[in-house]
């Protein structure tokens, strides 16, 4: 087992992963596949994926359980199997890890339910923690080292999964999705992140931003933590640039040395843990790994330096220094 | 918030101030008192369809434009169509009786190998919120699924969403379809989901890439009244 705050404590960076999905469609998953049924019906491809990032230098994997609710199962018709293969997730990780070269932490992947919670949608909170709680326990079965909640997009999703995880007492880290004109598809801002997680009663060991548009927006959001005042070590992992349409085929444009270029830029924009996302393969990683190592830490980059090395924004501003939620006029009452 | 000075009573305003009131309350969310105000219009004589267009239709606009600017978000915006749809369920049986013009429908559904379906519903509701009626097909949808509904539904807008870079190359396939069997100058395509972007949107042959949601209802707006002026000059 691996300590991710004792390593934390000791390194200035740790490697994460890169891309689960766009790696397994390489290894042959099919379109509308579940990809967590592989980690029963193909445990030798899922360790594939895993000593690929192992081997490419990541300090910590995901585990390959990101749809593994009982919310995300049911569209295969597998949500009975939910301790099954979250456990089967878990155990081919710590398999990979134990037999590492280097310490490695596996984080248990947990994603959105991909339902709406009340009071906009129909997810009561009850609902949701249960569903978050029977992953996260599973997962702690078999064995991660610490859970990974990520691609939240709503406040309330993010509290009722932080509640299930209290329930485990595991340590654990989240990433919200800020691909909305700076902010999540919710409207969350990078501060308003920073506020959420300083409310909740059990704090994650680190939070962050994952996937998103490009690896551009993605730093901006690190630099919107810091300065909305994080006092927790900070999560970066962004997508290999923005996936382009060609000869019928679809590929992300960031090339290994555009990521080599990010991650140096998120580690000095104040991301601890750096990692890719969609799009991010082993030689991505490789490269990330050789320029964190081989350069020093350097001064927090101007916005226009991450624009100049790695593309343009998506949108003009990321959001923070608005309102909230603007009222056009004042709130009316009727008798 | 003061309490009284505010109150407002919706039968004691006068036809514009209650539309205006209309949208204020559209852009709350306040569905009870959509509901009590589209039935205050009906009594006055107005016609369903133009409580449609006037009150409810004009007011999801301003949402949408709000939205589309980033100064409401998605959980606004779904109150605000559920508000929408609350008018709408009492104008509906209405506006059929009365054989009133109607803004254009829409089959939409996730392509293929993709389970995601946040988006699409995002897009079916404030569709809906806008005055469409909507044929959701749900996720994973192979081309017969797409050409039956447009047939039997009889369709203006054939929406497509895929939020996997694997899945979104089936849109072609589909829209190529449509061609092959000379349906394809029949139905508006939209395309959107979060991997997809203006230039993928050309290179398939769609009618137009659509941002966001709001984007998705303005889009459908204008080449539904382009294919009106086309009918009218025809």
């Amino acid at each position: 087992m691996t300590d991710l705050a004792t390593l934390m404590a000791e390194r200035d960076w740790i490697l994460a992963d890169g891309a689960t999905g766009t790696n397994l469609f390489a290894m042959g998953l099919e379109a509308g596949e579940a990809p967590e049924l592989w980690n029963v019906d193909e445990p030798e491809k899922v360790l594939t994926l895993y000593r690929s990032a192992v081997e490419a230098g990541a300090d910590l994997f995901l585990t390959n359980s990101f749809g593994g609710t009982s919310a995300r199962l049911k569209l295969h018709n597998a949500q009975s199997r939910v301790r099954e293969l979250n456990i089967a997730a878990a155990k081919l990780g710590r398999q990979v890890a134990d037999a590492a070269d280097h310490p490695v932490v596996v984080a248990g992947s947990m994603g959105p339910t991909g339902d709406l919670m009340e009071p906009v949608g129909t997810l009561s909170h009850a609902d949701a923690v249960e569903i978050f709680a029977e992953q996260a326990e599973a997962l702690m079965e078999g064995g991660v080292d610490v859970l990974w909640l990520e691609t939240i997009s709503a406040p309330e999703e993010l509290a009722a999964a932080a509640e299930a995880i209290a329930r485990t007492g595991a340590p654990w880290c989240c990433t919200m999705s800020f691909d909305t004109a700076g902010r999540t598809m919710m409207g969350v801002t990078s501060t308003a992140m920073v506020e959420l997680v300083n409310n909740l009663p059990n704090k994650p060991l680190a939070f962050g931003a994952n996937c998103g548009v490009g690896a551009s927006d993605l730093l901006r959001t690190v630099q919107g933590f810091v300065d909305g005042n994080a006092s927790l070590p900070l999560i970066a992992k962004g997508n290999a640039g923005i996936p382009k349409f060609k000869d019928g085929h679809v590929h992300y444009d960031g090339t290994p040395e555009l990521m080599g270029d990010y991650a140096v830029l998120a580690r000095d924009s104040g991301a601890k843990i750096v990692g890719g996302c969609c799009g991010t393969m082993p030689e991505h990683l490789r490269v990330m790994r050789d320029r964190l190592t081989t350069t020093s830490p350097g001064p927090r980059p101007p916005l226009e330096e991450i624009t100049s090395r790695l593309g343009a924004f998506s949108s003009d501003t990321d959001g923070t220094g608005q309102a909230l939620s603007p009222a056009r006029r004042p709130r009316r009452r009727r008798a | 918030m003061s309490d009284e000075e505010d109150d407002i009573i919706l039968s004691e305003l006068d036809d514009d101030e209650l539309v205006q009131q209309m949208f204020d309350d559209l852009y709350d969310g306040m569905k009870e008192e959509i509901e009590e105000a589209v039935h205050i219009l009906l009594d006055r004589g107005w016609m369903p369809y133009d409580i449609l267009t006037k009150a409810l239709v004009e007011g999801m606009r301003i949402v949408g434009i709000d939205f589309r600017d980033g100064i409401l978000f998605v959980p606004e915006v779904l109150l605000a169509a559920n508000a929408m749809k609350g008018g709408m369920g009492i104008l509906k049986p209405l506006l059929a009786e009365t054989g009133a013009p109607r803004l254009g429908k829409m089959v939409i559904g996730t392509v293929k190998g993709d389970i995601h379906d946040i988006g699409k519903n995002l897009v079916s509701m404030m569709m809906e919120g806008a005055g469409f009626e909507v044929v959701d097909l749900g996720i994973n949808n192979p081309v017969e699924n797409y050409i039956d509904a447009l047939e039997k539904e009889d369709a203006d807008i054939l929406g497509m969403s895929a939020l996997l870079t694997t899945t979104m190359p089936y849109m072609k396939v589909v829209i190529d379809t449509l061609v092959e069997k000379g349906m394809r100058e029949d139905y508006i395509v939209l395309v959107g989901g979060a991997p997809l972007n203006e230039e993928f949107g050309k290179a398939i042959g769609a009618n137009a890439y659509c941002r966001d949601a709001a984007v998705a209802v303005e889009t459908a707006k204008d080449f539904m009244a382009r294919k009106h002026n086309q009918m009218a000059s025809a």
